[in-house]
Formats: structure tokens, C-alpha cells, sequence
């Protein structure tokens, strides 16, 4: 019945707090309100999300999070160096396939965002039976090291995540 | 408002305003659609990225209070930008690439813009 009513709790947690941020001050008013969402949209959106993901440690995500904010930051200006500085015969951009290990839908989604939004490489799609996903990287000489940095980086972390 | 305060809002300003216009600059300089993708990408992170730090220092500096509208823009932004950025990526595979062009996907299955999904989904 509880399974029923709330299909994902940390759904309706992320609401009830994306609803306090967006107005911005605690009232009980608001506070009901924000309640309210994070108890009735999960059940109407549930068709579309049917499995709760299995969270293994939470607080890997938070180590996750930093060291994605860092290599954004180092990939920003090793990036808008390969714009600005480089001519464009020289810059070789490349496919590259990533065999993935990974197996929930939604870690591979984490994955497939984390690579685009890093400066210099976008995910492009999956393999039809989702083992492997393409990669197009801005500039490499050596795409291996750029699937194993990948992997061991960002895989290995989500892996811990959400298994 | 201190001076190191202004001082810091300002820096906060200036990359972004930096990197917003690499970004831009990508745009015109890179020659096909995938390189170009790369440029915007660049200039919702940090480019937008420098902006909200600047405006939550200065709210901060003038209210005396957190401001987390920033922090709910920057999770928007993670969440929307990727999903366009596939999309185009994902247009661009299908209508100007053939398999050939691409690299083997290193599964028994090619990518999933030319072919179809395993009949059964794999048991878990």
C-alpha cells in the first residue's frame, strides 16, 4: 500500500525540496504545498518510471558530484584552449566506443549526462542492447586512455552509487 | 559591500563572461555539427556556472541570507542541457552517418540508431 501511494520516495523528497527552494521561504503553507506535489506527481508519472532504483551509498554521490564539478572546471579550460589556440586541420575529433559494465537504466542516464556535460566529450547513443555507449570526443591522440579515464572515473564511482 | 567582495563578484563575472564567449566563438570556428556541440555544452557549465556563483555572493552579501534559486538553476541545467545535447547528437548519427562510419559498438548488438533492440529485454 505504501508502495502504492509513494512509488519514489527520493522523488518526493527532491520535489518537497525544489518546491521550498523555489519559493524560497519555509512557511507551513508552503510547506504543505511542497508535500502535496511530492506526494501526488510521483503516482501520476509512476507508468513511465516503473523499478525504484537501488541507492547503495548515498554519500559516494556527494564525492561524485565534486570531482564532476572539478573535471568540468579542468576540461572548460583545456577546451576553450583547443578553440582558441589550435588550428582547425589539427584538431582530430574521434568516435569512441565505451563498453559499459553498468546495468540500471538510470546509472547509465547519470553516466550519459556526466560525459556531456564535461567539456569536450558528448554521448551520442547506446548500443541497441544498451552494453556500450558511443562517444564523441572534441580532441584526442589517444582515445584508450580516454575510455579507460571514463571508466575507472566516473563507472567505477556510479557503480558503488547504485549497486 | 567590502571590496573583496566586489572584487570577487567581478572575477566571478568576467570568466564567465570568458568562457560564455569562447563558447560562441567554437561555434563559429569548428566545422561540423558534433564539434559544434561541444562549444555550447562549454558555456552552460562554466560560462553559466560563473554567473550564479556571482549572483549568490552578491545576494548573499546584500540580504545576509542563502539564495538557493541558483543552486535550483545549476540542477536544471544538469538535467535539460545533456538530454538536447543527445538529441542533436543522436539527429546527426541518423541522417548523416552511415554504421560504416562509425566505430564497432564492441557489443553483439550495433548502435541503436540502426538497429533494433533485443526481442526480450536480458533478465537482470
Amino acid at each position: 500500500m505504501i508502495r502504492y501511494l509513494i512509488p519514489h520516495p527520493l522523488l518526493s523528497l527532491t520535489l518537497v525540496l525544489v518546491w521550498l527552494g523555489l519559493v524560497n521561504t519555509v512557511t507551513v503553507g508552503n510547506l504543505v504545498l511542497a508535500v502535496l506535489f511530492g506526494l501526488v506527481l510521483p503516482i501520476f508519472t509512476k507508468a513511465y518510471w516503473p523499478d525504484r532504483p537501488k541507492l547503495g551509498n548515498p554519500f559516494k554521490a556527494i564525492e561524485y558530484v565534486l570531482v564532476v564539478l572539478w573535471d568540468i572546471v579542468v576540461a572548460n579550460v583545456e577546451v576553450a584552449m583547443i578553440i582558441l589556440f589550435k588550428p582547425e586541420r589539427e584538431i582530430r575529433s574521434q568516435w569512441v566506443p565505451v563498453p559499459l559494465d553498468l546495468t540500471s537504466a538510470e546509472a547509465i542516464t547519470v553516466l550519459a549526462g556526466t560525459i556531456t556535460m564535461t567539456p569536450g566529450t558528448v554521448s551520442a547513443t547506446l548500443s541497441a542492447d544498451g552494453r556500450s555507449i558511443l562517444v564523441h570526443c572534441l580532441h584526442t591522440d589517444d582515445p584508450a586512455a580516454l575510455r579507460d579515464g571514463i571508466k575507472s572515473r566516473y563507472e567505477r564511482r556510479l557503480m558503488e552509487i547504485f549497486q | 559591500m567590502g571590496f573583496v567582495t566586489e572584487l570577487l563578484i567581478a572575477v566571478f563575472l568576467v570568466i564567465s563572461g570568458v568562457f560564455g564567449l569562447v563558447g560562441s566563438y567554437g561555434l563559429i570556428k569548428l566545422k561540423d555539427s558534433v564539434q559544434r556541440l561541444h562549444g555550447p555544452t562549454k558555456a552552460t557549465t562554466l560560462g553559466v556556472g560563473g554567473v550564479l556563483i556571482a549572483s549568490m555572493i552578491y545576494f548573499f552579501a546584500q540580504n545576509g541570507q542563502l539564495s538557493v534559486h541558483e543552486l535550483l538553476i545549476t540542477l536544471f541545467l544538469f538535467l535539460t542541457a545533456p538530454i538536447t545535447a543527445n538529441f542533436i547528437a543522436k539527429t546527426y548519427v541518423a541522417r548523416h552517418l552511415r554504421p560504416r562510419d562509425l566505430p564497432d559498438s564492441t557489443s553483439e548488438y550495433g548502435w541503436s540508431v540502426y538497429d533494433d533492440p533485443p526481442e526480450t529485454i536480458r533478465d537482470e
